[in-house]
C-alpha cells in the first residue's frame, strides 16, 4: 500500500527519537536494555503514532486499543514512545529505574499508558489473550497488540497463549515478534533454537506475516493486513537488528542488559544524528541529560 | 458471649457433610446471575472444582483454557485489566505451584481483582497421592504481597466467603478441599467476615486456633478436653492473611496457651502466622498441629488425617503438652 511520504518520514523521526531517548535513559539509569529497545523502535513508532487508537489525555478510555509489551525489558522504547505521544512529560524519562519513579525497570501499571505488568517473559502475550477475550465477550471493536521476543518463544507459556488465541479465534489480537536473533547468553539459534517460528505459529492457527522490522511501510502494511484478517490472530514476524542504528551495538551480544557509557553515548548519538540528517529527518526534541 | 450457633454435635448426629468445592460451585453460579462482570476460568478440571455449575448456567462467561495453568493466570489477568471479575479454578497444587510465577507477577504484583479459588488442597485429596496434595500452598500464597488468603471451615462458610471475596476488590486465594466434610455452621446464624477470626467456643485454659477442615477437628478436640475438665477456646481463623491479630492476641492472653491446627505444613501456614504475631506481640507457649515437613501419600483421606497427625486426638495431645509448659 502507498502512504503519504510525510507519514513515513514522521514515523521515521519518531523511531529516531525513540532510539535517542532509549540510549540516553539507559545511560542515565546506568542499567537497562538499550539494544533490545533499538531493535523495536520502528515497531513502537508504527504502533503509537499510527496504529493504536489511544488518547493520552484519557489513558483509561474504555474504547482504546490495548498494547502489552511482552518482551518487557525493551520498555525504554515503549516509555519513550509514551512520552512523545503525550502520556507524560518527556523529562520523566530521565528518572528511569530510580527509586520512586513511575518508570520501573520493567513495565508496571504505575506508568500512564502502560496496560499490564510484564517483564517475566511469556506473561505478556498471555495477558494480551485475556484482554482480547474480554473485547470479544463484550463485542467491542477495540484491538489488542503485543510485542514478544524471539528468545521469549523459548518459554512454554508463549505456546499456551498461542494455542488459546487461535482456539478462541481472537482476530482482535495482533502480536509482533521482534526477531533480533540474540538473547542474554548468546545467539537464540545456538541457545535453544525456536525456529521455524513462522511455521510454528501457522501450525498453532495464526495468520503469519513476515516483514523487515525496520521498514515502516512493511510494518504498516502488515498491521493493516492483521486488521483485515478474520477468525484468527495475526503474528507479524519482524526481522530486526539488535542494537539497530549504533554501529558498535548492532548484532553484538554484549549489549543485552548493558547501557552505553557516557563516552559511548556521545558516539552513539552522533551516529544516529548523522544518519537522521542524511535521511532528511527533523531534529528530535531534546532530552536533558544528554552526554 | 454470643457465638455463632454450631450444628456440629449439637443438632444433627451425625452432622451433614458437604465438600467446600461443592459450596463454591453453587455460590459462584448464584453470584453469576447477580453480576454480569463475573467470568470463570478453569484448566480442564471444571467437573472437579465444580465451576461446571457456573459453566452450565453461563456458558458465554466460562472459559476453559485446557491443561495450561500458567496461561490460566495470564488470561485471568488480562480479563481483569479489561474490567472483568475473573474467578479461576484448578487444583491447588497446580494453581499455586505450576502457575506461581504468573500468579505472582501478573496478578499479585499489580494487585489485580482476580479470585484464585483452588480445590483439592491438603492431604485430604486422598488416593491421588503426594504429587497432588499441597502441603505448601498457604505458605506460598501468604508470602505474596497484596494477596488475601482465605481457608473456609465448611460449606456454609465457603458460600459466604465467595460473596465476601467478590465484594472485596483485589486478589484473593480461596483454599478448598475435595472430600465432604462436616457442616459446622448454621447458615442463618453464622456470618463470615473477611479478615476476622471468630470465637466458636469460649474457654480459659487453652486456645485452639484452626482453619479449614481442622476447625471441626478442633471442636471435637475441645469436647474431649472438656471431659477432662479442660476448657478450650476454639478460634476459627478462616482469613489466614491478613491475620486478625487482635483476636489472636486476645485469645492468647485469655488462655495463656495456644495450639494451631491446619491441614498444611507447619512451615509457613497458619501456625507460622500465629507464631509470628505472638512472638512479637504476646509471647505465649504454643504447639503447632499440622504436617511435619513431609509430603503426602496415597490413602483414604481419613487414614491420611491419622497418618499425618491431624485428628482430634492429636490436637488433644498437643493441648496437654502446651498446658504442661504453661504450668512451668
Amino acid at each position: 500500500m502507498s502512504y503519504p511520504p510525510d507519514l513515513i518520514k514522521r514515523l521515521q523521526t519518531h523511531a529516531y527519537t525513540i532510539r535517542r531517548h532509549s540510549l540516553i535513559m539507559t545511560t542515565r539509569a546506568a542499567s537497562g536494555h538499550p539494544s533490545s529497545s533499538l531493535s523495536m523502535a520502528e515497531i513502537m513508532a508504527a504502533l503509537y503514532f499510527h496504529e493504536l487508537r489511544v488518547d493520552p489525555r484519557c489513558p483509561d478510555w474504555p474504547e482504546r486499543d490495548r498494547f502489552v509489551l511482552s518482551k518487557g525489558h525493551g520498555c525504554p522504547a515503549q516509555f519513550a514512545a509514551l512520552a512523545e505521544r503525550g502520556f507524560f512529560d518527556r523529562r520523566e524519562l530521565l528518572t528511569l529505574r530510580q527509586l520512586g519513579s513511575f518508570l520501573q525497570g520493567h513495565p508496571d501499571l504505575k506508568t500512564p499508558g502502560v496496560e499490564a505488568a510484564t517483564g517475566s517473559l511469556g506473561n505478556g502475550i498471555s495477558i494480551a489473550v485475556g484482554m482480547a477475550l474480554a473485547g470479544k465477550l463484550d463485542r467491542r471493536p477495540w484491538r489488542v497488540y503485543t510485542v514478544i521476543g524471539d528468545g521469549e518463544c523459548q518459554e512454554g507459556m508463549v505456546w499456551e497463549a498461542a494455542m488459546a488465541a487461535a482456539h478462541f479465534r481472537l482476530d482482535n489480537l495482533c502480536a509482533l515478534l521482534d526477531f533480533n536473533g540474540l538473547e542474554t547468553d548468546g545467539p537464540v539459534r545456538e541457545i535453544m533454537n525456536p525456529e521455524p517460528l513462522d511455521d510454528k505459529f501457522r501450525a498453532f492457527g495464526w495468520h503469519v506475516v513476515e516483514v523487515d522490522g525496520h521498514d515502516l511501510v512493511q510494518i504498516l502494511d502488515a498491521l493493516a493486513e492483521a486488521r483485515r484478517t478474520a477468525g484468527r490472530p495475526t503474528m507479524i514476524i519482524a526481522h530486526t537488528v539488535k542494537g539497530k542504528g549504533v554501529s558498535f551495538m548492532e548484532h553484538e551480544l554484549d549489549w543485552h542488559g548493558k547501557p552505553a557509557s557516557p563516552e559511548q553515548l556521545r558516539q552513539a548519538l552522533a551516529e544516529l544524528d548523522a544518519w537522521a540528517a542524511a535521511a532528511g529527518l527533523e531534529p528530535p526534541p531534546p532530552l536533558d541529560g544528554e552526554a | 458471649m454470643d457465638g455463632p450457633r454450631l450444628l456440629l454435635a449439637k443438632t444433627e448426629s451425625p452432622p451433614r457433610a458437604v465438600a467446600t468445592r461443592d459450596a463454591y460451585g453453587d455460590a459462584l453460579a448464584q453470584l453469576g446471575a447477580e453480576d454480569p462482570d463475573i467470568v470463570v476460568l478453569d484448566a480442564d478440571l471444571a467437573k472437579s472444582t465444580k465451576t461446571i455449575k457456573f459453566a452450565e448456567r453461563f456458558p458465554e462467561r466460562f472459559f476453559e483454557v485446557g491443561i495450561a495453568e500458567q496461561n490460566l493466570m495470564g488470561i485471568a489477568a488480562g480479563l481483569a485489566l479489561a474490567g472483568k471479575k475473573p474467578f479461576v479454578s484448578t487444583f491447588a497444587v497446580f494453581g499455586t505451584g505450576r502457575a506461581f510465577e504468573p500468579l505472582r507477577n501478573s496478578i499479585a504484583y499489580p494487585a489485580l481483582n482476580v479470585k484464585i479459588c483452588l480445590s483439592h488442597a491438603g492431604v485430604t485429596v486422598g488416593e491421588d497421592g503426594g504429587s497432588h496434595q499441597t502441603v505448601e500452598d498457604i505458605a506460598l500464597m501468604r508470602s505474596l504481597p497484596n494477596l488475601t488468603v482465605v481457608v473456609p471451615a465448611d460449606a456454609v462458610e465457603t458460600a459466604q466467603a465467595v460473596r465476601a471475596i467478590h465484594a472485596h476488590h483485589g486478589p484473593v486465594y480461596l483454599r478448598m478441599g475435595r472430600p465432604s466434610v462436616p457442616v459446622i455452621f448454621d447458615a442463618e446464624g453464622y456470618r463470615f467476615r473477611l479478615g476476622r477470626a471468630t470465637v466458636l467456643r469460649e474457654g480459659r485454659d487453652v486456645a485452639l486456633m484452626a482453619c479449614g477442615i481442622m476447625v471441626s477437628q478442633a471442636l471435637a478436640a475441645a469436647e474431649r478436653l472438656a471431659a477432662e475438665g479442660i476448657e478450650a477456646l476454639v478460634l476459627n481463623v478462616s482469613t489466614v492473611k491478613p491475620l486478625d491479630e487482635e483476636t489472636v492476641c486476645a485469645a492468647a492472653a485469655r488462655t495463656g496457651a495456644v495450639v494451631t491446627c491446619e491441614e498444611h505444613s507447619v512451615i509457613g501456614g497458619l501456625g507460622s502466622a500465629v507464631a509470628e504475631v505472638l512472638g512479637e506481640r504476646r509471647p505465649t507457649p504454643m504447639e503447632r498441629v499440622g504436617i511435619k515437613d513431609v509430603f503426602g501419600e496415597s490413602g483414604t483421606w481419613k487414614d491420611l488425617l491419622k497418618a499425618r497427625g491431624l485428628t482430634p486426638d492429636d490436637i488433644v495431645s498437643a493441648a496437654r503438652r502446651v498446658l504442661r509448659r504453661k504450668a512451668d
